[in-house]
């Protein structure tokens, strides 16, 4: 069974591409615009990984990342923060909060995939 | 029964009493633990106000005059609410010059001059003698009559009694040995007599309570309460004139406002109230409280002077009972003994708590400001030589004391019997009242000079003698009567009653317009025409700015000259004895980290200063003066440099006021600094925030770009439709990166000021259809309903033509783009009012809530959706727009709500500009 992963992102185009990469890569790919809909996503498909843009409208990427990193039973989903803010200090704030990596954009496609293979096929 | 020996056995306990509290507190002061520094203490003791003339004489005043007794009351009232301004300066004058009295406050303030005290000495007891004799006319007229219990007597010729049965010698006698047991412990006349402070208030207690009993005794006792007893009066034609305020008085108006005058100096400068008030304070903080406890006291003390008047008048309708006794015969013919023997001891309290601390007020002046000066300059008593001056001091002092009573004594049996008592205490108000220029005059003019004092008081104390003392003196029968009813020589206009023709005013009033007007003018008219001497000059300026200097050392500053140690110190021990001299020694050096006598001590001015001060503690400042440069020797200063020592002081004074203006502005400029520090940080902020914002809005469409550009490159595989649809993709974020450039290149252009502004006459309406003519095929994409209501003709606007397609072409796509996606409709209206163009742009999408409408003209502000995709726009639209419809002095604003479209507006004033 193929892993699940969200992408969280308010940007049609970005999600385009990145679902696209995705699901020719072989995942089952959810996609959700803001901060709410990523939680509500998270909830129905529980998926192996999030990814989460910071600035979202509703809920930033920072909250919807605390949230379910409180909920004992997603201690499982693996979290990549996507963002366009990529000063130290946001890097460190998002990785203090739960993230498991934090990837600038713009980003390197092939890099972005071998980061979400390397995660999910670790035990 | 009263038997005589149980009266004295009675007043002789109250005495050893009073005795006891005294002692008390003198030892509780030597162990540190004083009982006395307290306000209610100091309020009570200045209550010493309050004498056997207030006990029995009060209601004598009102049985003829009604309530024409009230200004001696009123009086003390109204100044002690001055006190704050008057007093405390006099306070604080007296504790860093160590005053000993009244005298020595004149003396010392006028160039520490002897003859001034002397004078001020001299006026002080001659005033005070009958107002001495008055007490003890009072205690022996009351023993009398008490005695004669439950016979009411009147004791009409006490003057003729044997000497061995003369009760006001023996009074007198006994009162004196009492105020030297109480007021002669200590040397230093400066120091506190804490026991003399602790059984006067005592007493003042203690009259008080008697008078409230007799008062309450004949108003509800003898009576059924004030508005029987009033109405009883009423009844009565003579005692219903009364009532009304100013038909009993001699005078009227005139009569109640010197009265009023009179006794607001008498509160001040009697020398019992100087001594209290002043010399036995210890704490200016006392002042606040006794501002309003004295005149409670004074209330309460003259709440039943009427009830007891109307008592007394209607209980001996006859006139066979002098109404000064009503206090006492009342409960004596109403067989009260008990309340009679307590109204006795109040009546003792009260004259005896007056003689006691007056008697040590005069001894104090006669010996420090009269004899020593006299004696010291007396060369054949090689006094300069004598080792140990204490036992002289204190001698001196107790002889004042017999002096001063034996003297009372004699008034009272030469002039005591030719007056009622209020009017032997009002001649000696008028006296003290001669003190009021010199003292208040000093205080806040520096003026008032040396000479102009000396003036002030001989002229004012010459006119009183002359219509007050005379007058009695004459009544009495040592002088003839003839003097009084054709002036001297025949010569009526120097009536001493009517002086210059100034008739109709009482005794006392017509005395006190002449004393003053002489006294002031006197001094005033003295003062300004000699100039003051060095001595003169440096007091005048330590009085008046006493609240500018700062310690004790304000008056070393105009010594010059050179001393010894020795010298001062031997000085010093042969006034105050040895051990007072090594304790003042000991102190002054503990201040300065030394120890006495162990190590060495300057004698600088400052020392000199000290030894002076606290010397003038035991013989006053004028004596000091000459004793200490007796032993140093002084370079006297011209008065030229006095002037320079004081002007340097405020020169002092400005200087620090410029550095304090300085250091406002300093403060003031730091401030203006840290404001635009502040806002430089906040651009600097902005900037930031710009910068981050710009960053993050071009990376969002290189993402996009860098993504699609790698799949299709990693992957030739890709469908025809889906390549097609990413190179869309990507062109689109490729034009939306120039276009975020262009407009942030833009803004940087206006905002820096640096923008090309094309001016010329543009017609909106051109602006209006070549913008819609531009959108045209957009336009028809979307399938979008555009209606234009335009006017024939608009004025032209002066403006760069470019821009302000621009500004349309940004609130076109923007209504476009947001309308209703199924039934958009945008609707484009040009008016003109008022000298401006105004525009229009509605649409009808999903609105703007109106907590945005602000907002959405901000840099990079997009008003984000959840449910749509987010609008492609850089964000700067709007702002670029606003900015330049300000640049030509309009306005842009929208008015909208969530889900009823939005209207676009602005305007442009016509013409402004041409």
């Amino acid at each position: 069974m193929s892993k699940k992963i969200l992408i969280a992102d308010d940007e049609p185009n970005i999600v385009a591409a990145v679902e696209f990469l995705l699901q020719r890569s072989g995942y089952e790919v959810h996609v959700a615009r803001n901060g709410d809909e990523a939680l509500k996503a998270v909830e129905d498909c529980n998926p192996d990984l999030v990814l989460l843009d910071v600035m979202m409208p509703l809920r930033s990427g920072y909250e919807v990342c605390k949230r379910i990193r409180e909920r004992a039973d997603w201690g499982h989903i693996k979290i990549i923060m996507l963002s366009a803010k990529g000063r130290d200090a946001e890097v460190s704030k998002g990785l203090s909060i739960g993230a498991d990596l934090y990837v600038t954009k713009p980003f390197s496609t092939r890099d972005l995939i071998a980061k979400i293979n390397g995660l999910l096929q670790r035990p | 029964m009263l038997h005589s020996t149980a009266i004295v056995f009675t007043s002789f306990a109250y005495l050893g009493l009073l005795f006891a509290i005294a002692y008390y507190a003198d030892k509780r002061a030597d162990a540190g633990r004083s009982i006395i520094a307290s306000p209610y203490i100091y309020s009570l003791s200045l209550a010493v106000y309050a004498t056997a003339w207030t006990f029995y004489g009060s209601v004598g005043r009102a049985a003829s005059d009604g309530v024409g007794f009230l200004p001696i009351y009123i009086g003390p009232t109204l100044m002690i609410a001055l006190w704050w301004v008057v007093m405390r300066k006099i306070l604080r004058i007296s504790k860093q010059n160590r005053i000993t009295s009244l005298a020595d406050f004149i003396a010392s303030r006028y160039g520490k001059s002897a003859l001034l005290g002397g004078l001020v000495t001299v006026i002080a007891v001659i005033g005070i003698l009958p107002y001495i004799s008055l007490q003890l006319k009072a205690v022996s007229n009351s023993f009398t009559i008490l005695v004669h219990y439950p016979e009411i007597l009147m004791p009409t010729r006490v003057g003729e009694a044997p000497i061995r049965e003369d009760t006001a010698l023996w009074v007198a006698m006994i009162l004196a040995a009492f105020t030297i047991v109480f007021g002669t412990r200590h040397l230093d006349a400066a120091e506190h007599h804490q026991g003399m402070v602790a059984a006067i208030a005592f007493e003042s207690l203690v009259k008080l309570v008697a008078f409230l009993a007799v008062g309450a005794f004949v108003t509800f006792g003898i009576y059924d309460g004030f508005g029987d007893l009033f109405a009883r009066a009423a009844a009565v034609p003579k005692l219903h004139a009364m009532m009304s305020p100013l038909e009993g008085v001699a005078g009227g108006y005139a009569s109640w406002v010197w009265l009023t005058i009179l006794s607001m100096m008498a509160i001040m400068f009697l020398p019992r109230q100087f001594q209290v008030a002043v010399i036995e304070n210890v704490d200016e903080k006392h002042l606040n409280k006794a501002i309003w406890l004295f005149p409670v006291y004074m209330l309460a003390i003259n709440v039943f002077v009427l009830p007891i008047a109307f008592g007394g008048l209607l209980r001996f309708p006859d006139g066979s009972v002098d109404a000064d006794t009503f206090v006492l015969t009342l409960p004596m013919v109403e067989k009260h003994e008990w309340l009679a023997l307590l109204v006795f001891i109040g009546g003792l309290s009260a004259a005896t708590g007056m003689v006691i601390v007056e008697t040590i007020a005069l001894s104090t002046m006669v010996c420090n400001d009269l004899l020593m000066p006299v004696l010291l300059r007396l060369r054949s008593l090689r006094l300069n030589e004598r080792r140990d001056l204490t036992r002289l001091l204190l001698g001196i002092r107790r002889s004042a004391i017999v002096l001063i009573l034996l003297l009372g004594y004699l008034y009272f049996k030469l002039a005591g019997e030719a007056y009622a008592l209020v009017s032997i205490g009002l001649i000696s108000f008028a006296a003290v009242a001669q003190f009021a220029p010199s003292v208040l005059g000093g205080i806040f003019w520096k003026g008032g000079a040396r000479l102009g004092a000396l003036s002030g008081l001989t002229a004012g104390f010459a006119v009183w003698s002359y219509t007050l003392l005379l007058p009695a003196l004459a009544r009495s029968g040592w002088l003839p009567t003839h003097l009084l009813e054709q002036g001297p020589l025949g010569i009526e206009l120097l009536r001493p009653l009517q002086l210059f023709g100034l008739s109709g005013l009482d005794q006392i009033t017509h005395a006190m317009i002449w004393s003053m007007i002489a006294n002031i003018g006197a001094y005033v008219a003295v003062s300004l025409s000699v100039s003051q001497s060095a001595d003169e000059h440096r007091q005048a300026s330590l009085f008046v700015d006493v609240f500018k200097q700062t310690g004790e050392v304000g008056g070393a500053r105009f010594w010059r000259g050179t001393a010894s140690v020795p010298d001062l110190y031997s000085l010093l021990a042969r006034f105050l004895g040895v051990a007072a001299a090594d304790a003042a020694f000991a102190e002054y050096a503990s201040a300065k980290m030394l120890r006495w006598p162990d190590d060495p001590l300057v004698a600088d001015a400052e020392l000199v200063h000290y030894v002076e001060v606290q010397l003038a503690g035991a013989i006053g400042a004028a004596s000091a003066r000459v004793m200490v440069a007796s032993v140093v020797k002084e370079e006297a200063l011209t008065i030229g440099e006095v002037r320079e020592i004081l002007d340097e002081a405020s020169q002092v004074v400005v200087y620090s006021h410029k550095l304090e203006q300085k250091s406002r502005e300093l403060e003031a400029a730091t401030a203006e600094l840290r404001e635009a520090n502040d806002r430089l940080t906040e651009l600097d902020r902005l900037k930031d925030d710009f910068i981050s914002t710009v960053t993050h809005e071009l990376r969002t469409p290189l993402t996009s770009i860098r993504a699609f550009t790698e799949i299709l490159l990693d992957d030739p595989e890709v469908e025809v439709e889906q390549r097609k649809k990413f190179l869309g993709i990507i062109t689109k974020e490729a034009e939306r990166l120039t276009r975020l450039i262009n407009q942030v290149l833009d803004l940087a252009k206006i905002e820096s000021g640096k923008a090309d502004w094309v001016e010329s006459d543009v017609d909106m309406k051109e602006v209006i259809s070549d913008t819609l003519a531009a959108m045209d095929q957009l336009l028809k994409e979307k399938d979008i309903d555009i209606q234009a209501r335009l006017p024939e003709q608009v004025s032209v606007v002066t403006a760069d033509l470019d821009r302000m397609i621009q500004v349309m072409l940004n609130l076109l796509s923007n209504a476009v783009k947001f309308c209703d996606s199924t039934n958009g409709w945008v609707e484009i209206a040009l008016a003109e009012r008022d000298g401006c163009l105004r525009i229009d742009v509605r649409d009808n999408g999903r609105g703007i809530s109106p907590e945005d409408h602000e907002a959405i003209f901000s840099k990079f502000h997009q008003v984000g959706d959840t449910l749509i995709d987010k609008p492609h726009g850089s964000g700067l639209g709007l702002h670029i727009s606003r900015q330049i419809v300000e640049h030509y002095g309009g306005r842009m604003w929208v008015e909208s709500s969530l889900g009823s479209g939005a209207r676009f507006s602005f305007t442009l004033p016509t013409g402004a500009r041409a």
